[in-house]
């Protein structure tokens, strides 16, 4: 269990719960993510992967079941200690890049530390500069998202994603608009991250040839993790 | 980034920078609102300091006089009255009973600024052939001039008042065809006369009161009007000048005088004042108003648009008191700096209206009083508008759920 980022027991996921138009959209997930460990998740639309995601980023809360970070169990968490906690440990890195228009590529890196710390110091500006550095695009520091192209924002996504030194980081298919050469580097670029820091990836993708880069494959289907499919703790 | 700037300052104003056409279009809208206001407030704060000094420096606050004589009905027994009808008895000049003893007990009072004994009747100002009924009051210069502020009106000679001067009016100057160093003879109804010398000719800016008022020495009326060392009035003036009723009301309570205040006794000009003060806190309330619903909009509009943004921040570990710091700021920021560019333009419109604007003799319509007090109270209250306007914006963002904030 020390080396547990992550564990799932027996997640259930309901909407409209007590409504006729209840539906269950996950079933008793178990899942045991492990330090240093980069997983794909994958299956087809609607399977029940985002919502799984949203989960595992303490973005949404399971109906039933545990979920554990690091050995602590969230469902007894208040909402401000949940955004403490997911602050701290996890990244996020969406589709669309989703960078802060009003803010420059290097400012956007810089606002997790901020909104912690709430003043921006000079040890905020050479992390974030640090990290602009990492995804090579210390030149770009200075350029506003929309003056970027998809690559290069997806590599500041990941950039701020890696701000609060997290645990984890959860990529909802961050390749998925982008071109092959830009989704095999950006790619590339979390499996880097991953191996020279030690940090935990969980990643949504349709590419099959990405996922068998990944330590370990997970698929979902109707809500379910396919027996066989890489879950087991 | 400046480092001494807090996280929702920095977002706040990145947000108002980034939708600058929409903050300008509030902007513009906040700062009619408050241009109107301090235009309005100013230019009434003018007003009404020109008339309250246009009628307090020409009359007294508060006046003592004897209370009215009255008959007493003829009783046959206790709570019995023997005639049906009281005839109310002519009112014959007399004077206040103690009134020294009353004079030294205003002025021991801390609100009282000045205390003056007068007397007043009625007399033939006489010169040749020409003759005008007049009405004299004779005062103590001393005191009489702090209540009522003769020297400021005199427009020839001097205000100077010894037992053997009086100062006229230019009206009846005209009529008698008298200048300053002239003699007068002063006839009193009961038969008396005097022969004084006019040392001043005083314009109250009332063609009336120019013909009628003449001001002679206290000592030289009291012989005139047969009422030696007596007093008809007592003058008085306090610091709040809007307490003057309630002041009257107590000093008439404990004396026996009949006090009436300029409030009660220019109860039309009061009544004037008081409206243009309601209407004056309408319009503002309701310019306040719109103001308020002006930057609700915007910013609730500035949510929708920002969903995105902000379910990332929240993803990222911001906190929902954070996010609604972030939404204040702005309603706040709007509101101030709306204040600034609003306050400048009603205080230009007002100095600019000032020079335009002038009474038939040329002399200025309203003067111009700028206050700091009303433009920081204006900062202070437009920035307070724009807080309260946010609130319902940014607890809406505060509350936003991430996943579908960030799904749009």
């Amino acid at each position: 269990m020390a080396d547990e980022v992550l564990r799932l027991e027996k997640v259930c996921k309901m909407y409209n719960v007590g409504l006729p138009s209840q539906t269950e959209v996950l079933h008793d997930i178990d899942l045991v993510l492990r330090h240093g460990e980069f997983l794909a998740l994958m299956g087809p639309s609607g399977s029940g992967k985002s919502t799984l995601l949203n989960i595992v980023g303490l973005l949404d809360r399971p109906t039933s079941g545990r979920i554990l970070i690091k050995g602590r169990d969230v469902g007894t968490m208040g909402d401000a200690e949940i955004t403490h906690l997911r602050g701290h440990t996890i990244g996020f890195v969406f589709q669309q890049h989703l960078l802060i228009s009003a803010f420059t590529a290097l400012e956007n890196v810089m606002m997790p530390m901020l909104a912690d710390r709430g003043f921006p110091g000079p040890a905020i500006a050479a992390r974030a500069q640090d990290l602009m550095a990492r995804v090579g695009l210390e030149k770009f520091a200075g350029n506003l998202a929309m003056n970027m192209s998809g690559g290069q924002q997806q590599r500041v996504a990941v950039a701020r994603a890696l701000a609060m030194n997290p645990d984890l980081v959860r990529a909802d298919e961050p390749t998925g608009n982008l071109d092959t050469k830009s989704a095999d580097g950006v790619f590339e670029l979390m499996r880097q991250v991953n191996r020279e820091g030690g940090t935990s990836f969980l990643v949504v993708t349709h590419n099959m040839d990405l996922a068998r880069r990944c330590d370990r494959i997970i698929e979902v289907v109707d809500g379910r993790i396919r027996p066989g499919s890489g879950a087991a703790a | 980034m400046n480092r001494w700037l807090p996280f929702e300052w920095i977002t706040a104003v990145r947000f108002l920078r980034e939708g600058r056409l929409q903050t300008l279009f509030i902007v513009s809208g906040i700062a009619i609102g408050v241009g109107v206001i301090v235009f309005m407030s100013a230019m009434l704060a003018g007003l009404e300091a020109n008339f309250i000094k246009r009628v307090l420096t020409s009359q007294p606050q508060i006046q003592l006089q004897p209370p009215d004589q009255i008959a007493r009905p003829l009783r046959s027994g206790p709570g019995e009255i023997e005639d049906a009808i009281i005839q109310r008895p002519s009112q014959r000049i007399i004077s206040i009973d103690q009134w020294p003893k009353i004079r030294e007990h205003l002025l021991a009072m801390p609100e009282v600024r000045a205390v003056s004994p007068t007397i007043a009747g009625s007399a033939l100002a006489v010169r040749g052939d020409a003759s005008r009924s007049v009405s004299i009051s004779g005062v103590e210069p001393a005191s009489y001039f702090q209540i009522v502020r003769i020297p400021e009106y005199i427009v020839a000679g001097e205000p100077r008042l010894t037992s053997e001067d009086i100062l006229i009016g230019t009206e009846l100057a005209k009529d008698l065809g008298a200048t300053v160093g002239d003699k007068l003879n002063i006839r009193a109804a009961s038969g008396p006369t005097r022969v004084l010398t006019v040392t001043g000719l005083f314009d109250l800016g009332n063609k009336g009161a120019n013909q009628r008022n003449t001001y002679i020495a206290l000592r030289t009326a009291q012989s005139l009007l047969g009422m030696i060392g007596g007093v008809t009035t007592i003058d008085v003036t306090i610091a709040d000048i809007f307490a003057a009723e309630t002041f009257a009301r107590q000093i008439q309570a404990s004396n026996v005088v009949q006090a009436d205040s300029w409030i009660t006794t220019n109860a039309q000009f009061f009544t004037a004042v008081q409206a243009q003060k309601t209407s004056n806190t309408l319009i503002r309330l309701f310019v306040g108003l719109s103001v308020a619903f002006g930057i609700a909009a915007v910013l609730i509009v500035s949510v929708i648009q920002r969903s995105k943004d902000i379910g990332i921040l929240r993803a990222m570990g911001t906190s929902r008191g954070q996010i609604l710091r972030v939404f204040l700021l702005q309603g706040g920021l709007l509101g101030f700096v709306g204040s600034l560019f609003g306050s400048a333009a009603g205080a230009g419109a007002l100095v600019y209206w000032h020079s335009v604007l002038r009474q038939a003799d040329g002399s200025e319509f309203f003067p111009l009083i700028l206050e700091q007090r009303l433009f920081v109270a204006t900062a202070v209250l437009a920035t307070l508008t724009g807080l309260l306007a946010a609130m319902a914006p940014a607890l809406r963002a505060a509350n936003l759920d991430p996943v579908a904030a960030i799904r749009g």
